[in-house]
């Protein structure tokens, strides 16, 4: 019987320079972001991120990690405008796939379905077909309609964070909304899990519903036990955004100067420290 | 005489944007869009599907910046999953923001300058794309002028009635944009060449200041209306009910 237990250094350990990573959550909720953290700590660079994206987008565009961003949107939610990303597009230092939020589903889809393309109306009309000339259409076999053929998005690996977990990867949210981590975790080759908690199996349904445990082990490699993992992002029911040091994350968008700063505060220490800088580790 | 604030009326012109839906989704983006589905649902559009931003379908109003934990009436589960299906379906009407907009209806979200390097990048596309050639899409302007209103949008994230045709009968085929709401007025597609038309003006907003605050011609009927005032019920339900704490008031100062 496996045990997929890890730690968030071994999961950059099983991470390439140029792989295409896949991060799970939406905007400023519930992104594995001690799992970031560490990837900023390392020396990974060329990186493909694929995401409804948050900060994990913004810290690697800041650290130089990150080459091309594949996305719907980014945005930090109560601040709706994620500063380090903008810099990092204005400037023009990174690549960008820009997609519609459902076309970015049905990419993820097509991969976890293992076939290239499916079709979607969305797209469609849109300067998305302007600035992804590579995007073609295809015409219905059984009628006139002409589709956007949405290419397979093949994730190298998926990033989750999720409320609870076991030892042998299955994965359980416990907020009202999973998002789309289900799709991250079947479009990858291998997946790794944070989570709040590691629990027993024989525990899963005492913490919630049987439709709440969504994710099968079937689709995980790994799993890092994290409190506070999604931090500064939301982790309902465990936890609100911490709106205050969000706050200080954009406004370290300022200069470099304030960017190291945040980086040597919240980024450049081990994970037990970040609890303790948060205040709530021991 | 009726001592309605312009944000209340705003509310209202939003609100009208739903009349005719049924028994769709409505996915106001912004405060004064949302009380004004809130308050379609609640008086003339009974049907109307609301949610409360997260991942909740509402069987009775919240008002506006009610806390994460406050009591609420929860019909159904409206994960983002779910609302992708239900884009997919048509069985939606979207009020969507617009940092820019132009006479045939494409909006703007995503960046303003060239895409490849934008001279400020914002949002990203979001759902705009897909939505608009998906369901009826609606917008919300709160300050109208001619740096929202323009000639040409820099990105279109929504899509336009021009760029529809282009795009062909599969990009027409649920093609539909609905209305444009501002601080001065309401304005449709409702012409031969679905060129922005004013549909009705605020009271004591004129047409040749709202022509002034717009980056190019709009259509002018013969005979312009003005927007409706809320009715007595309506003014309680926005004051009592919707928005108790007056955010609307943020979005347009009275």
């Amino acid at each position: 019987m496996s045990d997929k237990r890890m730690t968030e250094e071994d999961v950059v350990g099983e991470l390439r320079d140029g792989m295409t990573i896949g991060i799970a959550g939406w905007g400023s909720r519930r992104k594995p972001m001690s799992i970031v953290r560490a990837i900023l700590r390392s020396e990974l660079k060329g990186l493909t991120i694929v995401a409804y994206g948050g900060p994990e987008v913004g810290m690697l565009c800041t650290s130089g990690q990150l080459t091309k961003a594949v996305y719907g949107f980014v945005s930090l939610d109560s601040i709706p405008l994620e500063p380090h990303f903008r810099a990092a597009r204005q400037n023009g230092t990174i690549e960008a796939m820009e997609l519609d939020e459902g076309m970015l589903q049905w990419g993820l889809r097509a991969a976890a379905m293992r076939v290239d393309f499916l079709p979607c109306r969305a797209g469609l009309g849109s300067a998305v077909r302007d600035n992804n000339p590579d995007l073609a259409t295809v015409t219905s076999p059984y009628s006139d309609d002409e589709y956007l053929a949405m290419p397979a998005l093949k994730l190298d690996v998926a990033l989750l964070h999720a409320n609870r977990a076991d030892a042998r990867g299955n994965a359980q949210y416990l907020g009202p909304d999973w998002y789309f981590d289900d799709l991250f975790a079947m479009a990858a080759d291998r997946t790794f899990v944070s989570c709040e908690r590691i629990v027993e199996p024989g525990d899963f349904l005492k913490e919630g519903p049987e439709a709440s445990i969504r994710i099968s082990r079937i689709f995980t490699d790994g799993v890092v036990e994290a409190p506070y993992g999604a931090h500064f992002t939301h982790c309902v029911p465990d936890y609100q955004r911490d709106e205050q040091i969000q706050k200080e994350y954009a406004d370290s968008a300022k200069s470099p100067e304030a960017w190291a700063d945040f980086r040597a505060k919240y980024i450049d220490i081990p994970e037990a420290d970040y609890r303790r800088v948060i205040g709530v580790g021991q | 005489m009726s001592d309605a604030t312009l944000a209340e009326i705003c509310a209202v012109a939003c609100a009208e944007a739903w009349r005719g839906s049924g028994e769709v989704l409505a996915s106001p983006i912004g405060t004064i869009p949302t009380i004004g589905a809130r308050l379609a649902a609640i008086t003339f559009e009974p049907d109307l599907v609301y949610g409360d931003g997260d991942a909740s379908q509402l069987g009775a109003p919240l008002p506006i910046g009610a806390p994460a934990d406050a009591e609420k009436v929860v019909e159904a589960w409206l994960p983002f999953g779910n609302i992708f299906d239900i884009v997919w379906s048509g069985k939606r009407h979207v009020m969507m923001g617009a940092t820019q907009i132009d006479r045939f209806g494409n909006q703007n979200i995503a960046c303003i300058g060239p895409w490849a390097k934008p001279k400020a990048q914002l949002l990203g596309v979001r759902g705009a794309p897909g939505n608009t050639v998906n369901h009826p899409t609606s917008y919300w302007v709160p300050v109208h002028n001619t740096r929202a209103f323009v000639e040409q949008v820099d990105c279109a994230s929504g899509v336009g009635y021009d760029r529809a045709a282009a795009a062909g009968p599969t990009a027409q085929q649920f093609h539909h944009v609905h209305h444009v709401v501002s601080n001065k007025g309401v304005f449709d597609f409702e012409t031969p060449e679905h060129a922005m038309r004013i549909r009705s003006l605020h009271p004591g907003v004129t047409v040749d200041e709202v022509q002034e605050l717009t980056g190019f011609p709009l259509v002018v009927p013969a005979d312009v209306p003005t927007s409706r005032l809320p009715t007595d019920d309506e003014l309680r339900l926005i004051r009592e009910v919707l928005d108790p704490n007056g955010a609307r008031s943020a979005e347009v100062p009275d």
